[in-house]
């Protein structure tokens, strides 16, 4: 147990590092939010929102409760669909063309941009049915390749050497932590190019956080992460440029650290020294 | 320590006391509901003690011999009005009924005597009692068995000798021989013999489509007659082997003396067993009661569906709920899945919710007349027209069956599977719909492969529920296909081994017809209760096994503690 715990210290002490070196104008954008627009019913949840979301880098949206991150978040790979009230204006490229096209086939988009929800969900199968979900719906058959990219996906979320031995068993026999990185797995299985993180940390333990934190810069590498956070130190610790909203509004964006230690709005001062939210 | 009346009203007591008094009146009318069919039931087949008496009645006195079935006490005015003699100062006296059998010889199987006129009770050692083919029971003293005409063995004393014992044996033995010859010819008879017409039957239908299409194929008309002719030939051997084993079997006769004093002579090819019931020690009895009601389970009805088995009936409601789950289960839920999860919810989706809840409520008579109009004379008239003309006017689908009745039970439990799946449906956490929609399955792969596994425990719960309702129902299948007595079990060795298309028998319809349209009610009633208790045992293992499924798929699909 102690040099358990001794190894994220470790690794804690190499996360702390500057994103100030950052450079926004050299990204290339992975997605790009214009002037969008969100209405349930006839109320406008988010007012024309504008943002680039750089590529193999970790983007955090804060804020308070209610403000629209979330609903946010769900735009970039339209679950916002199964909401019957919802409509959507404006536009939001990936790789430069509009998701909301007539032409788009939803189901495409949701495995080129994967998302993990905030309380784990896996499915009521075998650990590795779970993981192999996605490739069966893609009807890769081969038992040799799922084979390979489940254990691909496993070690990617660091489960895999906790799991190899079970990995015909229940997935829901697994801790809450456990069953949030094989859904991070399940995810990452179908090799999408961008990686939605809702609250992923929420439900779980100060260990288990830790983990999933970790996981995230590993996965920084291959994929274009974005995540919505309601704990600014967690912000601060995984993410390269962060993100305020407010009220359905975007009142900030930049870099982290930036962000964190000289913000330029009154707003997002406010909410990071803790005067509200 | 005394507590007020108003505090004991607060405490809550009474309202426990009032909970669990319900409760208990619950148990103790299930179970003495079940104790009762059973004790009835159950008794029937253990052999009761036969009893030889003087009966004086009148003036006249006489011998009678049976069986004490039931005591009853008669009102003296009634018995007065009935011209009997009855004691100034006595208010009631009993009467017996007793089961005397042997309906050849005397008028009825069943007699009431009063008790008061009945004196010198024996129950002589070597009185036996026979279950026959026909005629009900035979009671009697043996005297002498016959073999092609010759006696083999005679006796006529009343005691236990080593004569008799030696004629009992040898009686003993030509029941068995007898018996054996039995088998052979039902397996002639009914196997043999019935596939041999089956095919028949089939060839004659192809001809006679043959005609009806007016075809030029002599090839196929020759083929035909070859195997038709064939089939002849089969038949014939068949005859003459059947026609040798009936000399065999009515080589032997016996003969009996019976109450009055006569004596009888009778094949023995009518028996289906003799026993010694007087003489028999516990043991005896058991074997005669597990033989009894193994007879009962597993053989075919004899006498009008008074005597022998009910296995037909037990195959045909088995059969009948299987089909009838297989059918209701897919349509239900196929229904509930688009109720719940594509149709938009609005007024006219909770039009047809409120309808079909009340479909539910529907009395099941009326099923019953919607099954015979619209599947029975529509539907399968227009499938006689199109696919069985050549059996016309003699209808194959456009008549009650095996499917017509599987059909209409599963109309009338269709509204409780869909009831179940929706809520099963409504229980399946959004988050876990959301998992798999974002990870690029469409609704159709995330409801096939996610959720609808999740909620087929609320389908077994469906299906249990409606087989405890199918299960029970007799007024639809009355009209759709039951039949007192079926030649044939629907499913069979002949091609295509499942007749759909066939009436069938089944236990609810057959305690009607046993309890009610028997000619012989006072021989019938064990049987009612002995076919309700195995109902109720039929129903409860349908369910038991459904609900087996319904845990094993509960442990497999655990919710999510969401």
């Amino acid at each position: 147990m102690t040099s358990e715990i001794k190894t994220h210290a470790i690794d804690i002490a190499s996360m702390q590092r500057d994103t100030r070196t950052l450079r926004p104008e050299e990204e290339t954008h992975t997605l790009q939010v214009r002037d969008l627009k969100l209405y349930y019913g006839e109320k406008e949840a988010l007012h024309g929102i504008n943002m680039d979301i750089a590529k193999n880098r970790v983007t955090a949206f804060i804020g308070p409760s209610g403000c629209g991150k979330s609903t946010l978040l769900r735009c970039f790979n339209r679950m916002n669909d199964l909401v019957d009230s919802c409509r959507i204006e404006g536009q939001l490229l990936l790789d430069g063309e509009n998701i909301y096209d007539r032409t788009v086939n939803v189901a495409d988009l949701r495995r080129r941009v994967g998302m993990v929800f905030q309380k784990p969900n896996p499915f009521p199968k075998s650990i590795y049915e779970n993981v192999a979900y996605g490739l069966r719906i893609q009807g890769v058959k081969k038992k040799r390749v799922i084979d390979e990219t489940v254990e691909w996906a496993l070690r990617s979320a660091a489960l895999w050497d906790e799991v190899k031995d079970r990995l015909h068993e229940s997935a829901l026999g697994m801790s809450g932590g456990q069953q949030q990185r094989l859904v991070i797995a399940r995810t990452v299985a179908v090799k999408p190019e961008v990686l939605l993180l809702d609250e992923p940390a929420s439900a779980l333990d100060p260990i288990s956080t830790l983990k999933i934190e970790e996981l995230i810069h590993e996965l920084k590498r291959d994929f274009t992460i974005v995540i919505v956070t309601h704990n600014m130190q967690q912000a601060a610790r995984v993410s390269d440029y962060t993100a305020f909203m407010y009220m359905g509004d975007l009142i900030e964006f930049g870099v982290t650290d930036t962000l964190f230690t000289n913000p330029t709005e009154k707003q997002t001062e406010d909410y990071i020294t803790g005067r509200y939210g | 320590m005394r507590i007020s009346f108003s505090e004991w009203t607060k405490s809550g007591s009474p309202w426990v006391w009032l909970n669990a008094g319900a409760v208990a009146i619950s148990i103790i009318m299930v179970v003495g509901l079940l104790g009762l069919i059973a004790v009835r039931g159950l008794g029937h087949f253990w052999p009761a003690d036969v009893i030889q008496a003087d009966y004086e009645e009148n003036g006249k006195q006489h011998t009678i011999i049976g069986e004490l079935v039931d005591r009853e006490m008669v009102p003296a005015p009634q018995l007065r009005g009935a011209g009997i003699e009855v004691p100034e100062g006595v208010e009631a006296m009993a009467r017996d009924l007793l089961k005397v059998g042997n309906r050849d010889f005397g008028s009825a199987d069943f007699i009431w005597a009063m008790d008061h006129f009945i004196t010198h009770i024996q129950r002589p050692a070597m009185l036996f009692a026979a279950e026959r083919l026909e005629w009900g029971n035979f009671y009697g003293y043996l005297r002498e068995v016959k073999e092609a005409g010759k006696s083999v063995g005679h006796y006529d004393g009343y005691d236990k000798t080593q004569e008799y014992l030696a004629l009992w044996g040898e009686f003993q033995q030509r029941i068995d021989r007898v018996l054996d010859i039995r088998e052979q010819i039902l397996t002639i008879e009914k196997k043999e013999i019935g596939s041999i017409n089956y095919e028949i039957e089939r060839l004659r239908l192809k001809e006679r489509r043959l005609d009806l299409d007016q075809s030029t194929d002599t090839d196929a008309y020759a083929k035909i007659d070859a195997r038709r002719k064939e089939l002849n030939a089969d038949y014939e051997e068949l005859q003459k082997r059947l026609g040798d084993l009936y000399q065999q079997i009515n080589r032997d006769t016996f003969v009996a003396e019976i109450a009055d004093g006569r004596k009888v002579e009778l094949p023995v090819a009518k028996i289906v067993r003799a026993f010694l019931p007087n003489d028999m020690g516990i043991g005896a009895k058991i074997v005669h009661y597990a033989d009894k009601v193994w007879e009962f389970l597993s053989d075919e009805p004899r006498e009008a569906n008074t005597e022998g088995g009910i296995f037909p009936a037990i195959f045909g409601t088995v059969m009948m709920v299987i089909l009838m789950s297989v059918l209701v289960t897919p349509f239900g839920v196929v229904a509930a899945v688009y109720l719940r999860e594509y149709a938009k919810q609005g007024f006219i989706t909770r039009l047809i919710r409120i309808a079909v809840n009340n479909l539910a409520g529907v009395p099941s008579i009326v099923y019953g007349v919607f099954g015979l109009g619209f599947f029975v004379y529509f539907l399968g008239g227009h499938i006689d027209d199109l696919f069985f003309p050549e059996a016309k006017p003699s209808p194959t689908f456009g008549t009650g069956g095996l499917m017509w009745a599987s059909i209409t039970l599963a109309l009338l439990t269709v509204p409780v599977v869909i009831v179940a799946t929706e809520e099963g449906l409504a229980r399946i956490p959004r988050a876990v719909r959301e998992g798999s929609l974002a990870l690029g399955a469409t609704k159709f792969e995330t409801l096939w492969k996610v959720v609808l596994p999740m909620a087929s425990p609320a389908m077994m719960t469906g299906v249990i529920l409606a087989i405890a309702r199918a299960a029970g129902e007799v007024a639809p299948l009355m009209l759709v296909g039951v039949v007192k007595l079926a030649p044939s079990l629907p499913l069979d060795g002949n091609y295509p081994y499942l007749h759909l298309d066939q009436k069938f028998m089944h236990l609810g319809f057959h305690i009607y017809d046993v309890g009610f349209q028997s000619p012989n009610v006072e021989a019938a009633r064990p049987l009612v209760y002995a076919t309700a208790l195995l109902l109720v045992i039929v129903i409860a293992l349908l369910n038991f096994s459904a609900i087996a499924i319904r845990n094993h798929l509960r442990e497999k699909y655990k919710a999510l503690e969401m």
